[in-house]
């Protein structure tokens, strides 16, 4: 982050979530179809009052099940839909976002995180890490995932999903939550400059050309199974080419911490405390949760003693961390489920695995 | 007598496929009435010349491959949710002609909620309701509109109302819904009762024509499924006409004019 | 430089209008800044606080649990934020409403405004409290400008007030001036 001197585009103050709805605008985004949940409804708020001025289309669906379906609609246009929803929205659309992996469908859904399970509570939470990253409903079907940890990447990221989403016709998941939804700060709304890639599947009624079709079932002998190769071969190349995350004060590190969104956010003031204890404390931080930086990951672990991986849940990425090093002793899971750890918190979690005295 | 293309020569030309329905072998079974929808369809989409600014949604159900027999750009759904599908791509492409096909598991069962409230919106999609009082491609089971006493593979001892409530009468339900600008319920069991249908096809999609964006049109088509029901497909048109007719009357339930709007 | 402030009082005194007020003059001042308010069934309580940090440097978590200085405008939200309080701060609490009495540390430095009195009597407006207290806050910690305040209301007042920012530019004052005594 930068001070304004320094900065080409003046900044703005916003909220996490109307920073989203910045950067879906500015990446040419005129369709949103949503449901009320909290604590999310500033993103269809601010929509519901922006669409109509742009000569867009604000809709709010009879539930999120239509919701998805209505954006399956759009997106087979070859147009770009966005939603956002929270918990139990998310999981009434995972037969929609199966059908859209499978139809090759782009589009962009935001998942302002509350605790769960069941209705659970309002309060921020990490517990849809495995729903946005492992499956997409039912099916081999994976979402893009991508964990902003402040209102720059809330507009940033938001733009970089719509592209990410074309260029691999597939669904993009912005996992935020109630923290980096409701807080505000300074932001660059830097301008859009990405192409639009031509999309020579959209339904749009076969004018001088063959007629086409938007499907995901194939019955023919071997059709089904070469369709998943062919996605598979999809997720390989978006795992290849598709890696973000941040390092954090990992120079000398003898300390990882591993954490995404929020957290990640808070660890940085515990580390700045840590690191004026003189306890040489860094983080990686995935930014892309799908695909997952397995490789920084490993690497960053090789070079230290003791990792710490802190999540607002009972621990889920804790097990992709795993699933990156063989130095299984070296990890240490720090999880507060449905509230935001304190930078106390983790300072103390950071003092035990450098095994200094409390 | 051949010309020169090898093509058959006639001095009057008195029946040709239409453009909208593709030259392929049709997978339905002897008696039951998709094939015969699909060609109505496909005549009214040629006649209002639409062919080329159509979108069609597919759905779950016999009908799915729908997308193989007709000339058109067409959008598979999930099971129910073609409504919310035509929603989407209506207000995507709103000078666009958009309908969808469905069965009745499909519309009055698990899309309930979505036909309601896209008929409750007024979206311009003419919506084309097969209801064959079973799930065809799923093995028979019952359906909402199950008639009372009727043998499904879910309802063995035939459905009864204590139990599994009643048949639901989709047309008249819809045409309550202010959103709604035509409801109307049809069957092609006979030559007489298709040139009827096709009138009550041709008006649905005329509805959302320039110039007439009045709403949502509903045709439900009473429809057979001979091999479910165990018949023979001379009998399913009988039952269509009989037991099914006298409990879902045929008729015109809503019809609004364009003077209504102005 | 980090400064960090919890504001706190009953919905409807314009605790979150404050917060944003301060969040935005710090960012017109080229500083980080991060503010983060109360939310959901929380606001439903009638009570309402936002935390705001301005700093130099990157902003990392963006609530505080041992705040450095408070505002605090009514008697629940001195009770319910005091103990935590960080030594040696700036406590701002509006006498009109909190017993300063009450303040049961001798370790912050304690600047007891009747702000609803003064809003009433010398401003016109009851409403007028929190800029009071936010002006007296800004004036004795130095964390912005009052006319970086002052040149920012126009984009935290809403279009139907916008006839009142003469009176809240006078409220900030106001409170900058009291701060001016106590000092």
């Amino acid at each position: 982050m930068t001070t304004s001197a320094a900065c080409a585009v003046k900044r703005i103050l916003a909220k996490g979530n109307e920073a989203v709805c910045h950067g879906a605008i500015a990446a040419g985004c005129r369709f949103y179809y949503g449901y009320p949940i909290t604590p999310q409804n500033d993103i269809p708020e601010y929509m519901a009052a922006q669409m109509p001025k742009i000569g867009g289309s604000f809709l709010q669906a009879e539930s999120e099940v239509a919701t998805i379906n209505m954006m399956l609609g759009t997106a087979s246009t070859g147009t770009r839909v966005m939603t956002s929803s929270s918990g139990p929205g998310i999981s009434l659309m995972q037969e929609g976002l199966s059908f859209m992996v499978g139809s090759q469908l782009p589009a962009v859904i935001v998942n302002i995180a509350r605790s769960g399970p069941g209705l659970g509570g309002i309060a921020p939470s990490q517990g849809d890490y495995f729903q946005a990253t492992k499956v997409a409903g039912h099916g081999d079907a994976h979402l893009i995932c991508l964990a902003p940890h402040s209102v720059q990447e809330m507009y940033s990221l938001t733009m970089l999903a719509f592209d990410l989403a074309d260029k691999y016709r597939n669904p993009v998941m912005i996992l935020g939550d109630a923290i980096i939804g409701q807080m505000k700060e300074p932001y660059e709304p830097t301008p859009y400059t990405s192409v639009v890639p031509e999309k020579p599947w959209a339904l749009t009624g076969a004018a001088g050309r063959a007629a086409r079709s938007v499907k995901s079932m194939f019955l023919k002998e071997g059709e089904i199974e070469a369709h998943n190769w062919k996605l598979l071969e999809k997720f390989r190349k978006i795992r290849e080419e598709e890696v973000r995350f941040e390092r954090y004060m990992i120079e000398g590190a003898k300390f990882l911490i591993v954490a995404f969104g929020t957290v990640a956010r808070v660890a940085k003031t515990s580390i700045q405390w840590a690191r004026s204890e003189g306890i040489p404390v860094g983080m990686l931080r995935p930014i892309s949760l799908f695909p997952f930086p397995e490789e920084q990951v490993r690497e960053a672990i090789e070079g230290v003693e003791k990792v710490l991986v802190a999540e607002m849940n009972t621990g889920q990425m804790v097990e992709d961390v795993q699933k990156s090093t063989p130095h299984h002793d070296k990890i240490r899971f720090f999880g507060k489920p449905c509230a935001m750890p304190t930078p106390d918190e983790i300072l103390a979690q950071i003092r035990l695995i450098a095994g200094v005295k409390q | 007598m051949k010309n020169a293309a090898g093509k058959d020569m006639f001095s009057k030309l008195v029946y040709e496929r239409p453009k909208t329905l593709l030259d392929r072998r049709l997978h339905y079974c002897p008696g039951c009435h998709h094939g015969t929808i699909h060609k109505i369809i496909a005549e009214t989409i040629d006649e209002l010349g639409q062919r080329e600014n159509t979108v069609g949604i597919a759905p779950v159900g016999c009908a799915v491959l729908l997308y193989d027999y007709m000339d058109l750009d067409i959008l598979e759904a999930p099971h129910g949710r073609a409504p919310a599908l035509a929603t989407g791509i209506r207000r995507a492409l709103p000078d666009r002609v958009v309908f969808t096909y469905q069965g009745d598991g499909d519309l009055a069962s698990i899309g309930m909620s979505e036909i309601i409230h896209a008929a409750n919106r007024g979206e311009n999609i003419t919506v084309v309701f097969v209801n064959n009082t079973t799930y065809g491609m799923t093995g028979g089971q019952m359906a909402p509109t199950t008639m009372l006493g009727q043998k499904t593979t879910t309802s063995p001892y035939g459905r009864d109302f204590r139990t599994e409530g009643y048949p639901i009468r989709m047309a008249e339900l819809l045409a309550g819904l202010e959103g709604v600008a035509y409801s109307a319920r049809v069957t092609v069991s006979s030559p007489a009762h298709i040139r009827k249908a096709k009138e009550a096809v041709r008006k649905g999609f005329e509805m959302q024509l320039k110039g007439m964006r009045m709403g949502l049109s509903i045709i439900e088509i009473l429809s057979t499924c001979p091999t479910n029901w165990g018949m023979k497909p001379l009998d399913a048109q009988k039952r269509v006409l009989g037991e099914m007719a006298d409990y879902f009357p045929l008729g015109v339930f809503k019809e609004k004019k364009q003077a209504d709007f102005e | 430089m980090t400064k960090d402030i919890i504001m706190a009082g009953f919905g409807g005194q314009g605790i979150l209008m404050i917060g944003n007020l301060l969040a935005l003059a710090a960012m017109e001042e080229g500083k980080n800044v991060t503010y983060m308010p109360s939310y959901g069934v929380e606001m439903r309580g009638g009570t309402a606080n936002c935390t705001v940090i301005v700093s130099d440097e990157e902003i990392g978590a963006p609530i505080v649990m041992k705040p450095a200085s408070l505002v605090i405008m009514n008697g629940p939200s001195l009770e319910r934020f005091l103990p935590n309080m960080r030594p040696g701060g700036e406590l701002v609490i509006n006498s009109s409403l909190v017993d300063a009495g009450r303040v049961n540390r001798t370790d912050v430095r304690l600047f007891p405004v009747a702000a609803d009195e003064i809003a009433r009597d010398k401003i016109g407006s009851r409403q007028m409290a929190s800029m009071i207290a936010l002006g007296a806050y800004v004036a004795i910690s130095g964390v912005v400008r009052i006319e970086t305040l002052v040149n920012c209301l126009p984009k935290v007042v809403s279009k139907k007030y916008e006839k009142l920012i003469p009176m809240n530019v006078n409220a900030l004052k106001e409170g900058s001036a009291l701060a001016g005594i106590h000092a």
